[in-house]
C-alpha cells in the first residue's frame, strides 16, 4: 500500500498574537494521483492550506505529511529538496522574472535541483512545446499575454515532473478562454500521473473536477467526490 | 520511504545569480560601486606612485653608487673650525679598499661675471680649492671644457660647478669671471653633481694658484672617497683615525646616498593622509553597497518567495545575495585598481619613472573589495534567507 500524497491530521495554524487561527483543525487526505478543486469563500484559510502542503509554511498543530514525509520532522534543507524534487506550484499571479525569456523563465523551475544550464534550456523547451508556446521561447513576460504567461508558470512548474502539482487560483487573472486552456493543460497533467490541488472561486470549473474540498472560516465544510472516479484508500 | 535527494545550486549558477541585480540595475549598481572604485583607486596610486619613486632613486643610486664616503672637518673642542691635515687626500688612500679620493677646501674669496658687478651679489657661490681625483670619486662627469692637470692648476683658470656657470649665465670654457680681485679663464664647465651638489654651486681653483695668490696651505676641509662597495662599512669606521690621528672625533663621516635616498622617498605623512582618505572612501563605499543590498532584498521580496518555492533552501539565497554583494563591490575594485594603476601610469611617464605597481598590492585591492562586499552584504543576505516563502510570496 503506497502512502497518501497528502494527509492532514488535526493541523491548525495561527497568525499574530492574539492569535487568530486561519485553519482549524484540518483533517484532508488526498491520494496520488489525485485532482483535488480547493473552493472557499475569500479569507477562508485556501492559501494558507496550500502553503502548508507545499510545505513553504509550517502548521502551528497538528501532522502534516507530504509524499510520505513528516513535515514537522524535515529540515529546511530537506524540505527545499522535497520542493525541488517532488512539488511544483502554479501562482494567481504567475510570479515570473521580468527581464528573462520565456525558456529561461521555465529552466529557473530546474536550477535548484544542479542539472546544468545546457540540459535545464532543452528540457524548458520541452516543456514550453508541451503548454503551446514553442514558438515563444525567447518572447519576454512583459511580450506575452496573461493567458501565455500563465502557462510559462505552468512549464516551470513541469519541467522538475513534480508527483505535486498545487496551483493557486491558477485562473482567477485570466479571461475564461485562457483560463480554459490552464485547466485543460492541468488536467493533462494530472492524466500523465501527477497530484493536482488547485484553487478556485469558480464554482463551475471546480464542478468540473474529481474532486471539492470546501472550506469555510478554517474548516473543511464539504468534501465531494464524482463517486465514478472516487479512488479508496 | 526513499532517500530524499538533494536541492542542489551550481557555483556557476550562483555567480549568474549574483549578476542578476547588476543586470537589471546597472546604474544603481554603477553608483554604489562607485565609492569603492574611488577607494581602492585613492590606495592604489598611492602606493604605485611612491614605489614607482622609489624605484626610479634606487635605479638612480645603483647608477651613481652608494660607496661614496665624505669627510668634513669638524670643529674643535672650543668651537673653532678645524682642517683635515694636508695629506689627508693620500693617506685615505692606504686604506684597504679605497680606489679613488678627491677634496676641496673653501676659501675665502668670491668670484662674479665681471668687475662691474657689486661685492655683495655672490649669488651663493663658493671658491673651492680642488685637488685629488675630485671628478672620478664623485661621479661628477664635464658638461664642457677639461679639467685641471699638473700643469694647468698653477694658472688663472676656473672650473665651474653646473649651477654657478649657471648663474653667471657662463655656457662654454674661454669666457672670464672675476675671482679674487683678477680674471680667471674658464677651463671647464661640469655637468649637475646629484651626490655632490656642493659642487655645483663651486668655483674651482686648482692648489698651484691657490697657493700662490690666495694663501692655500694644502688643508682640504672636505676630502671625498670611494671604496668597493662591500668595504664600505670597515672603511667607515676606519676613516677618522686614519686621516686625522690626533683628533679622530674632529672628522665626520657621511653617505651622500643617505641623503639623497630620504630626500626623493615620497613624504610619509602625505602617504598615510592619503590611504586614510583612500580607507574612509572604502568604507563609506561599502556602506553604499551595503544600503543598495537593503533595498534589493526588500524588493525582491517575491522572488525570494519564488525562489524558495523551486527548492533553494535558505543557505541558496543567503550566497545569492552575499555574492551579489561581493560582486557589486568586486566591480568597483576592479574599475579602482585600473584607475589607480592608470593614474600611477601617468605619474609615473610625466615623472620620467619606470612604472611599478607591486602585484600584491592590486591582488591585496581586489581582496579588500571582496571582503568590503562580504561584509556589507551579509545582513541583508542573512535577511533575505529569514524571509518566510510564504509570506514572501504574498507581498
Ligand atoms: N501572514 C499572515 N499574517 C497574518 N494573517 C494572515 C497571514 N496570511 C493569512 N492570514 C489570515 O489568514 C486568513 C486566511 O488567509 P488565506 O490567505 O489563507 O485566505 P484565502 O482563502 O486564500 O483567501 P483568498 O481567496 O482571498 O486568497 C485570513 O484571515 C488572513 O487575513
Ligand atoms: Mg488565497
Amino acid at each position: 500500500m503506497t502512502a497518501p500524497m497528502i494527509e492532514l491530521v488535526d493541523v491548525s495554524r495561527e497568525y499574530g498574537s492574539p492569535p487568530t487561527r486561519a485553519l482549524d483543525g484540518v483533517n484532508l487526505r488526498v491520494e496520488r494521483g489525485e485532482l483535488v478543486a480547493i473552493v472557499g469563500p475569500s479569507g477562508s484559510g485556501k492559501s494558507t492550506l496550500l502553503n502548508l502542503i507545499g510545505t513553504l509554511d509550517r502548521a502551528s498543530a497538528g501532522q502534516t505529511r507530504v509524499a510520505g514525509y513528516s513535515v514537522e520532522k524535515l529540515s529546511d534543507r530537506q524540505l527545499s529538496a522535497l520542493r525541488a524534487h517532488s512539488i511544483g506550484f502554479v501562482f494567481q499571479q504567475f510570479q515570473l522574472s521580468e527581464g528573462v525569456s520565456a525558456r529561461d523563465n521555465v529552466a529557473a523551475g530546474l536550477l535548484y535541483t544542479g542539472k546544468p544550464a545546457r540540459e535545464r534550456r532543452a528540457v524548458a523547451t520541452e516543456a514550453l512545446e508541451r503548454v503551446g508556446l514553442g514558438h515563444r521561447l525567447l518572447h519576454r513576460p512583459a511580450q506575452m499575454s496573461g493567458g501565455e504567461r500563465q502557462r510559462v508558470a505552468i512549464a516551470r512548474a513541469m519541467v522538475r515532473n513534480p508527483d505535486l502539482l498545487l496551483a493557486d487560483e491558477p485562473t482567477g487573472s485570466l479571461d475564461s478562454r485562457s483560463g480554459e486552456i490552464v485547466v485543460e493543460i492541468l488536467r493533462e497533467l494530472h492524466a500523465s500521473g501527477t497530484t493536482v490541488v488547485v484553487i478556485t472561486h469558480d464554482r463551475e470549473l471546480a464542478q468540473r473536477l474529481p474532486r471539492r474540498v470546501g472550506i469555510r472560516d478554517g474548516r473543511i465544510e464539504s468534501d465531494e467526490r464524482d463517486t465514478v472516479l472516487a479512488v479508496s484508500a | 520511504m526513499s532517500a530524499l535527494p538533494k536541492s542542489r545550486l551550481r557555483t556557476g549558477d550562483l555567480f549568474a545569480l549574483g549578476l542578476h541585480g547588476v543586470r537589471v540595475h546597472p546604474m544603481r549598481a554603477a553608483l554604489s560601486a562607485l565609492g569603492i572604485a574611488i577607494g581602492i583607486a585613492a590606495m592604489i596610486a598611492v602606493i604605485g606612485i611612491s614605489t614607482s619613486s622609489q624605484a626610479a632613486v634606487r635605479e638612480k643610486l645603483a647608477a651613481l653608487g652608494t660607496n661614496l664616503l665624505t669627510m668634513s672637518a669638524g670643529k674643535d673642542l672650543l668651537g673653532a673650525d678645524t682642517k683635515l691635515p694636508p695629506d689627508a687626500g693620500t693617506r685615505v688612500l692606504r686604506i684597504d679598499g679605497v680606489e679613488t679620493s678627491g677634496w676641496t677646501t673653501e676659501i675665502d674669496y668670491h668670484v662674479y661675471r665681471n668687475d662691474l658687478t657689486l661685492p655683495g651679489e655672490t649669488g651663493g657661490l663658493r671658491v673651492r680649492v680642488a685637488g685629488g681625483d675630485l671628478l672620478a670619486t664623485t661621479g661628477t662627469a664635464l658638461a664642457s671644457g677639461r679639467w685641471f692637470n699638473a700643469e694647468t692648476e698653477k694658472h688663472d683658470l676656473v672650473v665651474l660647478g653646473a649651477g654657478a656657470a649657471e648663474a653667471m649665465g657662463i655656457t662654454e670654457p674661454g669666457n672670464q669671471v672675476w675671482l679674487g680681485g683678477q680674471y680667471f679663464t674658464v677651463l671647464g664647465i661640469l655637468q649637475p653633481s646629484l651626490l655632490t651638489p656642493e659642487l655645483d654651486s663651486s668655483a674651482l681653483v686648482g692648489a698651484g694658484i691657490a697657493a700662490e695668490r690666495f694663501g692655500f696651505d694644502g688643508s682640504p676641509t672636505v676630502l671625498y672617497e670611494r671604496s668597493s662597495e662591500e668595504r664600505v662599512p670597515e672603511v667607515r669606521d676606519l676613516l677618522p683615525a686614519t686621516i686625522n690621528p690626533e683628533a679622530p672625533n674632529e672628522v665626520s663621516v657621511s653617505r651622500p646616498s643617505d641623503a639623497l635616498a630620504a630626500k626623493n622617498t615620497v613624504d610619509q605623512a602625505f602617504t598615510g593622509l592619503l590611504i586614510g582618505v583612500g580607507s574612509i572612501a572604502l568604507l563609506v563605499g561599502g556602506i553604499g553597497v551595503a544600503n543598495t543590498m537593503v533595498i534589493t532584498v526588500l524588493e525582491r521580496r517575491r522572488e525570494i518567495g519564488l525562489r524558495r518555492s523551486l527548492g533553494a533552501t535558505r543557505a541558496n539565497i543567503r550566497n545569492q545575495f552575499l555574492m551579489e554583494a561581493v560582486l557589486l563591490a568586486l566591480l568597483g575594485g576592479l574599475v579602482g585598481a585600473g584607475t589607480g594603476f592608470a593614474v600611477t601610469a601617468i605619474v609615473a611617464a610625466s615623472n620620467g619613472w619606470k612604472l611599478e605597481v607591486p602585484v600584491s598590492v592590486l591582488i591585496a585591492g581586489v581582496l579588500a573589495t571582496v571582503a568590503v562586499g562580504a561584509v556589507a552584504g551579509v545582513l541583508p543576505a542573512l535577511r533575505a534567507a529569514r524571509t518566510s516563502p510564504a509570506v514572501a510570496l504574498s507581498s
